[in-house]
């Protein structure tokens, strides 16, 4: 990515994205250094606090992985997710923010090329829309 | 010994939180005879300028209620700081915003355009917008700036202590009155009511079903509600989950759900984040395995405004505190 300044602020559940993104590193697979990765043991663990806080504190996109439904190890964490999310960004849009900077996906552990893939997608939709720039107040 | 002066102050607020203080019907003798009310706008005719002649800290206390959004509101507050011992934020517009701050998802030209040129009660055939220099003859004329952002109290002055409610209740009121003329205060920065949820005290709860799935969504106007079930067991979003008890359940009792005017609790740093996380985990909870995505954008497109529902009372204490512009 060229413009290293844009912060990716992912949270990554410890049971399978973690494991994932830990995979992707041992197959040396590269994704850009803008992701930044908060281990959280649930996707469900992602209040919509810390989404707006990333935002706050100059995140211009955060990613959001769980295990695929029916895969939660806590057994219903990401269909929790899923509705929150989705409403988090329904509501982000009332404040401006375009709803693609923020992106809830499943990684399982062994999907290493998908957590890849999946970080470098989010990298380049980021870097279409440019730094997130809040007005001051 | 000379009685405690205290001070009356308003901002950006519709006057209701003026009409709290007189709701304390016999209780305002009390508080009358207690103190001595050296500045209230809305009652009795001291100008600026004599508060302008007291000391630093002479005011015991300045009440204030009314969020921020004039150049003469930031003034008038800044002087009311220094002229006082302490400072209340009174009501939900100077603690969180309260309803003036749905301002700040516009600004203040697109709030002038409407206001002034498109609402159909208005005639303004010049498209004449508010100035704030207008010459007229040889005089000139001159209204306070009005601010893009809407800001709560303590964004503008230190706040020494919080009563929330839109209006306040007379009962938090006179608590408040009483711990102050008592010097009983807690923290400095403390919310003078309860800090337990609304569903804490709500007089539905004991009739409320241990778990609380939300089928679907429905507006108040679309039923009328049981008014003895739980709003969110019949679809109704009911912010009770994300906010402070301590109104005396008033909208509950009246059969409508909990709008946030109290705001939230202690921890919680985003009221509208902490409510629309609580409404989203019970909405469709039920078949939650079965529900794809489009089932659930279907379910969670019901509500109409997000952001203007989540954050009706907190958006200028909010974490973004204005949408973009």
């Amino acid at each position: 990515m060229k413009d290293d300044k844009l912060t990716i602020v992912s949270f990554l559940c410890n049971w399978c994205s973690y494991e994932g993104a830990d995979k992707a590193g041992n197959a040396r697979l590269n994704y850009p250094a803008n992701v930044r990765v908060v281990r959280v043991m649930c996707s469900g663990r992602v209040d919509p606090e810390f989404v707006i806080q990333a935002f706050k504190e100059g995140a211009s996109g955060v990613l959001i992985l769980g295990c695929h439904p029916g895969d939660c190890h806590y057994k219903k964490g990401n269909y929790k997710t899923l509705r929150r999310i989705y409403l988090l960004k329904r509501t982000l849009e009332g404040f401006g923010i375009e709803p693609e900077r923020v992106r809830l996906d499943w990684v399982a552990a062994g999907e290493g090329e998908r957590f890849a893939k999946v970080a470098n997608e989010m990298v380049k939709t980021i870097e279409k829309l440019g730094p997130l720039e809040l007005s001051e107040v | 010994m000379a009685k405690p002066k205290v001070a009356f102050y308003w901002c950006a607020s519709c006057g209701g939180c003026e009409e709290a203080v007189v709701d304390l019907a016999e209780d305002i003798l009390k508080v009358v005879e207690a103190v001595d009310i050296v500045f209230w706008p809305v009652a009795m005719d001291f100008k600026k300028k004599d508060v302008e002649a007291m000391k630093d800290g002479e005011i015991a206390v300045s009440f204030i209620n009314g969020a921020v959004r004039t150049e003469e509101q930031e003034e008038m507050v800044k002087l009311l700081r220094r002229k006082s011992g302490l400072v209340i934020a009174f009501g939900s517009c100077a603690h969180l915003g309260g309803i003036p701050g749905l301002a700040n998802f516009w600004n203040r030209d697109t709030i002038f355009e409407r206001v002034y040129k498109e609402v159909p009660s208005i005639a303004n055939p010049k498209g004449v917008l508010p100035k704030t220099k207008t010459k007229v003859g040889d005089m000139e004329l001159t209204l306070p700036e009005f601010w893009d952002t809407v800001r709560t109290l303590d964004q503008v002055i230190d706040v020494d202590y919080y009563i929330p409610g839109c209006a306040p209740p007379p009962d938090i009121i006179m608590n408040a009155v009483s711990a102050i003329l008592e010097g009983k205060l807690p923290e400095k920065g403390s919310v003078l009511a309860p800090d337990k949820s609304l569903c804490d005290t709500c007089p539905r709860s004991e009739k409320k079903p241990e778990k609380i799935s939300m089928k679907e969504i429905k507006r108040p106007y679309e039923i009328i509600p049981d008014s003895e079930k739980c709003f969110l067991e019949e679809g109704i979003i009911c912010l009770g989950p994300a906010t402070r008890s301590g109104c005396g359940e008033k909208c509950i009792n009246a059969n409508m759900p909990c709008r946030g005017c109290f705001g939230p609790t202690k921890e919680v740093i985003d009221h509208g984040a902490k409510g629309l996380s609580a409404i989203a985990s019970i909405l469709g909870i039920e078949d939650e395995e079965k529900l794809s995505e489009e089932d659930v954008q279907k379910l969670v497109d019901k509500i109409v405004d997000p952001a203007g529902l989540f954050y009706m009372y907190s958006l200028p204490s909010s974490l973004l505190r204005r949408k973009k512009i």
